[in-house]
């Protein structure tokens, strides 16, 4: 083995991840979003035919990670997935792969296009250095939120606001049926009545009306801050509204720099902890510096999640 | 008018059932479907909107819904 040579510049940004046995690593795909050309995807069956001992793993941040494979064989495999502009991952005190839902170009509940917004992330901002701890985002289109957007440090979910044009409309009453969260109701009149402080933002009435009397006339994503999971859960809480797409690495990056700034000296700790110890007012104050429009007046802390209470009992 | 009935039927499988029934009908020839409440009335309009039918109107009947539509283009 003394005539292996690694090219240590492909370890710079991590991912790939010592195994129990000798010599082995996983070694952790870059995967934004989960999407992946068919393409691709033979490639990294190859390699991981050629390289590993039969199996990938698919992890829970929609990574393909091909394990058992020698860490003599590093520089051969990152060119080998490099045919096929397959990169690596990261791993350690980074800006993580974001990860996202399907997005809206062929999901019906899409309401934006979150594989956009991940590719867009982790293209400026895949592996910066955090200085502290790991740093996840995620993107989810819609409420159903499948992509669990506050258990991200940074997590993003996709919201519409709905306005009624009375005059299109024909009285027929499925946006009431289709509302599940009581924001509308039919008035006297035989047009429906918007309760603002219910709605979640869904677009759901939008989606069923046959007259397109519903329109949306804003749409962006609502952004929850602070969450992690892991062995101290953080439930991540609503900072900002309708941020607009276009936004969102610059809104990152701007969280960002608060936790830089507030985490100094404070070791390995995740942003919510960071939050939790200087205050919601701190950080919406930095960000409406830049996003007054879309930063909310007052938030909620991260909320704990005691998942290791059976440890605590005396 | 033609009446389809889905009730006791669940998604996708109305929305399917649907489908096919609309293949046999016209264009412009307006149909009704019978919906359970719960998912089926929620999901089934919206995809038959998607699909490019007229949404016409809905009304509850004995505990369940008249879905009335219009058939679009093939």
């Amino acid at each position: 083995m003394a005539d292996v040579k690694i090219d240590l510049k492909n370890l710079k940004a991590g991912g790939f991840i010592k195994e129990r046995g000798k010599d082995l690593f996983t070694v952790r795909l870059r995967v934004p979003g989960g999407r992946m050309s068919v393409d691709r995807l033979s490639k990294i069956a190859a390699v991981a035919q050629k390289y590993g001992k039969g199996f990938v793993h698919l992890s829970v941040r929609q990574s393909i990670e091909l394990i058992n494979i020698s860490f003599s064989d590093f520089d051969a495999v990152v060119a080998e997935l490099g045919e096929e502009q397959q990169k690596v991952a990261s791993c350690g005190a980074r800006i993580r792969v974001p990860t996202a839902c399907g997005g809206c170009e062929y999901n019906p509940n899409g309401l934006v296009d979150t594989q956009k917004s991940a590719l867009e992330v982790d293209e400026k901002l895949f592996g910066t250095v955090t200085g502290h701890h790991k740093f996840k985002v995620g993107f989810a289109g819609c409420p159903f939120d499948c992509p669990k957007s506050a258990i991200n440090d940074v997590g993003f979910q996709g919201a519409i606001w709905p306005e009624l044009t009375a005059d299109d409309c024909i009285s027929c009453g499925l946006c009431v049926k289709s509302c599940t969260e009581d924001a509308l109701s039919m008035g006297e009149d035989g047009k429906p009545v918007f309760a603002a402080d219910k709605c979640v933002y869904c677009g759901d009435c939008v989606k069923v009306c046959p007259t397109d009397a519903w329109k949306s006339v804003k749409k962006g994503y609502s952004v929850r801050i602070g969450g992690k999971w892991g062995r101290r859960p953080l439930v991540g809480t609503l900072h900002a509204t309708f941020l607009p797409e276009e936004r969102v690495v610059d809104f990152i990056a701007c969280v960002l720099g608060w936790y830089k700034e507030k985490a100094e000296g404070a070791g390995r700790v995740r942003l919510g902890d960071i939050i939790l110890r200087e205050g919601s007012a701190s950080l919406l104050d930095h960000l409406r510096r830049d996003f007054a429009d879309y930063v909310l007046d007052q938030t909620i802390l991260p909320q704990i999640i005691d998942t290791q209470l059976p440890l605590q009992k005396q | 008018m033609e009446t389809i009935d889905l009730r006791g039927v669940s998604c996708p499988t109305n929305f399917v059932k649907a489908k096919l029934a609309l293949e046999d009908i016209e264009t412009g020839t307006v149909v009704e479907f019978l919906l359970d409440d719960g998912e089926p009335v929620k999901n089934v309009p919206r995809s038959l909107k998607a699909d490019g039918h007229k949404l016409l109107g809905l009304k509850e009947t004995d505990g369940h819904y008249v879905l009335t539509l219009e058939k679009g283009e093939d």
